[in-house]
């Protein structure tokens, strides 16, 4: 029997742990890309998010992001955040279109901690990245009009004890990356960097200052990812996630780090040279 | 055909009631009181599994005792609306009184017109940004909220231990302290001997104030015994 009063019949009911999937049932207008749209390309409306890169070695992960939005060739936002902390394992950035993307990442996090609270304990880290593929999978059809969000994932994995990453398409499709990945406008120039500057055995601190090297190499030649703004004291997000959980890398830590490889790129403005050892004589 | 004997509303109701509370007696007790950072929650629950004690949201808190299978939709129904309320408007705007509210239209929904009611007792608790704003909400089967001062027991033995309770606790209490004294009332009420109750056979968490964002955390056993010693 229903009761007439109090909580509706969907609370009370049996039902999935998925926080999206009750949104689903009881309020779907609230969910990103559930609105019914005109047709046409939406793609110039809105603001966009653009360069993530991140890395992982046995100590964890690294995500980095720029701090730029931009709206065609103009500047929409100088200090927008894109990588964000997903739980206490997990950390998610984004890339594309910037209202959505943070709809989905705040849609993500309650995602995670509504099943948390509901099973009474996290889900594995595969099961964080492929309920993110289901809820991208939700936004194709906005995608297909231009106002596609394509996320990175990482996170230390307690069962495996490493890092781990996690990229998608904008159809919902989740890669798996050995060993580092970027998304974004600048995205190509980040992986030609991270190339020459990655190695497996890397550290923390080390892969900190990669993440900020390689993003220093995709705002160098993408103009709509934004370099280190020592004018304004505006710096790249950073987190990190290890055997300790999530965090984000305090801004004077960073302040201090980009300060250096500024002073380094007026050395040398195309950054650090790669070692080649070819073995053999000429 | 058979005629239906007449049964008075008045007696419809007092049989649900006692019904209820019969059911609810004969659970172990739960004590929910607070102390100098905080809410404690401490149950008698030697299940690793079957909680009794949750976390709702960031600053709200859930405790039960009766049947297992009612409080446990209760739970999360109110998980539910909170994360749900959350997400339509701000994290700041999911409160203690709000959850509570609808519980008790549930529950007395839920008692007026089902042949059953629910054999449950349950506490809503949220820790505010200082001692004077905390908040424990009880709840009982009928839909009955009453707004409680420092502490609540409930459970088998809950006019007993709250009895206690009047006389021991204070405000100000320190963690190992409020501990203490609830494990104790526990150990003494909980059958018709007094025993010493171990980390094991119990539950223990804490909506602590002084933690960013969520505030609830579970004690460990060794936590636990250390805190006891």
């Amino acid at each position: 029997m229903t009761p007439h009063l109090g909580l509706p019949h969907a609370y009370m009911a049996t039902g999935s742990p998925s926080f999206a999937d009750f949104l689903a049932d009881l309020a779907p207008e609230v969910l990103p890309g559930r609105l019914p749209m005109s047709p046409g390309d939406a793609n110039s409306l809105a603001p966009h998010g653009t360069t993530i890169v991140s890395l992982r070695g046995d100590f964890g992960a690294v995500m980095a992001g720029d701090r730029r939005a931009t709206m065609g060739n103009v500047i929409a936002q100088r200090d927008i955040e894109k990588v964000f902390i997903a739980d206490e394992h997990s950390m998610i950035g984004i890339a594309g279109t910037a209202g959505i993307a943070v709809e989905l990442v705040r849609l993500f996090q309650v995602e995670l901690e509504h099943y948390e609270k509901i099973e009474g304990l996290s889900l594995s880290l595969d099961g964080k990245a492929n309920r993110l593929a289901t809820l991208l999978r939700g936004n194709l059809g906005l995608a297909m009009q231009g106002l596609a969000v394509v996320p990175l994932l990482a996170g230390y994995d307690l069962i495996r004890g490493r890092g781990r990453i996690f990229s998608y398409d904008v159809t919902g499709g989740l890669y798996e990356e050995h060993d580092f990945y970027a998304v974004g406008s600048g995205a190509f120039f980040a992986r030609g960097s991270l190339k020459k500057l990655y190695q497996p055995s890397i550290e923390l601190d080390e892969a900190i200052a990669v993440a900020l090297e390689v993003l220093y190499d995709a705002a160098d030649d993408d103009s709509a990812t934004g370099g280190p703004d020592l004018a304004r004291r505006i710096f790249p997000v950073v987190a990190v996630a290890d055997r300790d959980g999530v965090r984000i890398v305090d801004e004077s830590d960073i302040a201090a780090k980009v300060t250096r490889l500024v002073a380094r790129r007026m050395e040398r403005p195309d950054g650090p040279m790669a070692q080649i050892n070819d073995g053999g004589a000429a | 055909m058979s005629v239906p004997f007449y049964v008075s509303p008045e007696q419809i109701i007092k049989d649900k009631a006692d019904f209820a509370r019969k059911g609810i007696a004969r659970g172990r007790s739960v004590i929910v009181l607070e102390y100098e950072d905080g809410i404690l929650f401490v149950a008698e629950n030697p299940s690793r599994a079957l909680h009794k004690i949750s976390e709702i949201y960031d600053r709200i808190g859930f405790a039960a005792v009766g049947k297992y299978n009612e409080f446990e939709n209760l739970r999360v129904a109110g998980v539910r609306l909170a994360d749900m309320r959350g997400y339509a408007y701000d994290r700041s705007d999911v409160t203690g009184r709000s959850l509570a509210n609808a519980y008790a239209q549930t529950l007395g929904t839920i008692f007026s017109e089902t042949p059953k009611p629910y054999e449950v007792e349950i506490v809503v608790a949220e820790v505010g940004a200082t001692e004077d704003l905390d908040q424990l909400y009880r709840l009982t089967f009928d839909g009955s909220v009453a707004d409680e001062q420092g502490y609540v027991a409930m459970g088998g033995s809950a006019e007993a231990i709250s009895a206690a309770l009047a006389d021991s606790w204070r405000l100000g209490l320190g963690l190992a302290e409020a501990l203490k004294l609830a494990v104790d009332l526990l150990g003494r009420h909980g059958s018709d001997e007094a025993r010493a109750l171990a980390a094991a056979e119990l539950e223990v968490a804490v909506l602590d104030r002084n933690r960013p964002r969520r505030t609830f955390y579970r004690i460990s056993s060794s936590k636990m015994s250390e805190l006891l010693s």
